[in-house]
């Protein structure tokens, strides 16, 4: 306020120089930090997501030659259909009037959570489970390295005692249902999945089911 | 006793090297951003818990709610000389304009036949595109889709080792990848419409992909698992 006073009376004569004023030459940051950051915390946050997760997945070759179908050990099948309903037997498909004498398959239905599929992966896949945690028991206490496990967990998932798990869907299961499946199995420690087509006696059974 | 000065000027702290270190983060992470292209078709994939990335150099598939495929291809060269390759075997003639704004497409869903057409249409125009049928995979009859992943594998190929040969004889790193095929398909689709497009890729002997998914918890719509 002095200031102003003096510049403007301008009666103390000494010269007719004005004065620079003596005010800092400083600028508010505040809105231009609180800008910068915004746009910062834009960019991070859209280039960390922009980037889809992927799941890697083989599919079977199609056979050159027809081959015998062999019976698989530890075998669970799974079956898709419509309004996210999952079945599942185990071991071989047994039709209704074979001639060997066996029991024939029945269905049974699950869901798909932690208390359905998620049990029954578990138990069936006991092997592989405990293997792999008596590994991982090791890598905590550092008696192997990580590579090491990633290669026994592999090993202990293709082991014969493992399960393996055929994934079979109808025309009406939704694709959400069968990355469900995959994901569980991932989950599980399944590591000898495959998607394949659903035989006829299969198809018939289902229908019965689902009716 | 002296009484004690209080400065009378608000306490402030100097924010020029707060700033200096915002803006530089800006500046990285806008340089470093890479902008999704408009798609054609909204897509929502299902959760897994995988966590793995999706490769940078990818053929791909996109399946929408009603199985309608479409087709993309993350290589820019690649992608242009695929587009050489289709017109000459479907007789579709592309003038150089399109073919540069066909670069710049990301994927698209319409036959052969429409696509001039398609490029030509602004993108807003796209959206209502008539008609986007998804790209016709008929094995025996009409099989375009074979087509685009076959002739765009091959380049995608091509580019791939012209581009590692070259950094070899430099002595260089080479850090490129090879192209990968992917398949992102809407959670609801019906899977059966997926298996179609699988069952391309197997036809032509290629059996690994990558399932593209959103990771678990990140979907907008809730799933069977919850």
């Amino acid at each position: 306020m002095a200031e102003i006073a003096e510049g403007g009376g301008g009666g103390h004569g000494k010269s007719g120089k004005k004065r620079a004023k003596k005010q800092s030459t400083r600028i508010d940051m505040t809105p231009m930090v609180d800008l910068a950051f915004l746009l910062l915390t834009f960019f991070v946050m859209t280039s960390t997501f922009s980037k889809p997760k992927s799941m890697e997945i083989s599919f079977p070759a199609k056979p050159k030659e027809a081959q015998p179908d062999v019976e698989v050990k530890n075998g669970l099948t799974v079956i898709l259909t419509k309004d996210d309903k999952v079945f599942y037997y185990k071991g071989q498909f047994n039709a209704r009037d074979n001639k060997d004498g066996k029991v024939p398959t029945e269905l049974t239905e699950t869901q798909l959570n932690n208390e359905g599929l998620h049990k029954v992966l578990l138990e069936l896949n006991d092997y592989a489970k405990t293997e792999i945690a008596k590994f991982e028991g090791k890598l905590k206490r550092k008696e192997i390295q990580d590579s090491t496990f990633k290669r026994m967990a592999m090993e202990a998932k293709g082991d014969k005692k493992s399960l393996t798990v055929l994934i079979k869907t109808d025309d009406k299961a939704t694709y959400r249902n069968v990355i469900d499946i995959v994901d569980e199995l991932n989950i599980c420690y399944v590591g000898k999945y495959v998607i394949i087509d659903m035989s006829a006696p299969e198809y018939a059974l289902l229908n019965e089911k689902i009716k | 006793m002296p009484k004690i000065k209080v400065p009378k000027s608000a306490p402030s702290i100097d924010m020029t090297p707060m700033v200096d270190l915002a803006f530089l983060l800006v500046t990285f992470f806008m340089l470093t951003a890479s902008f999704r292209m408009a798609e054609p078709v909204v897509v929502d994939p299902p959760s897994s818990v995988s966590d793995k990335l999706l490769p940078d150099n990818t053929i791909l598939v996109t399946v929408d709610e009603g199985g309608r495929p479409f087709f993309g291809i993350s290589n820019a060269e690649a992608k242009l000389k695929t587009l050489t390759t289709m017109s000459e075997k479907y007789k579709v003639k592309f003038n150089a304009e399109q073919i540069k704004k066909f670069g710049g497409l990301s994927s698209f869903g319409v036959a052969i036949k429409d696509l001039p057409r398609y490029i030509d249409a602004t993108e807003t125009q796209r959206l209502k595109f008539q008609p986007q049928k998804g790209i016709p995979n008929d094995s025996l009859n009409d099989p375009q889709l074979r087509d685009w992943i076959l002739y765009s594998a091959r380049e995608a190929n091509a580019v791939y080792l012209r581009e590692r040969d070259k950094a070899k004889e430099a002595g260089k790193d080479f850090k490129g990848e090879k192209p990968r095929y992917a398949i992102k398909a809407d959670g609801k689709a019906k899977y059966i419409s997926v298996k179609g497009v699988i069952k391309t890729f197997t036809d032509m002997e290629i059996y690994r992909f990558n399932l593209i998914t959103s990771l678990e918890g990140g979907s907008s719509t809730p799933t069977a698992h919850k």
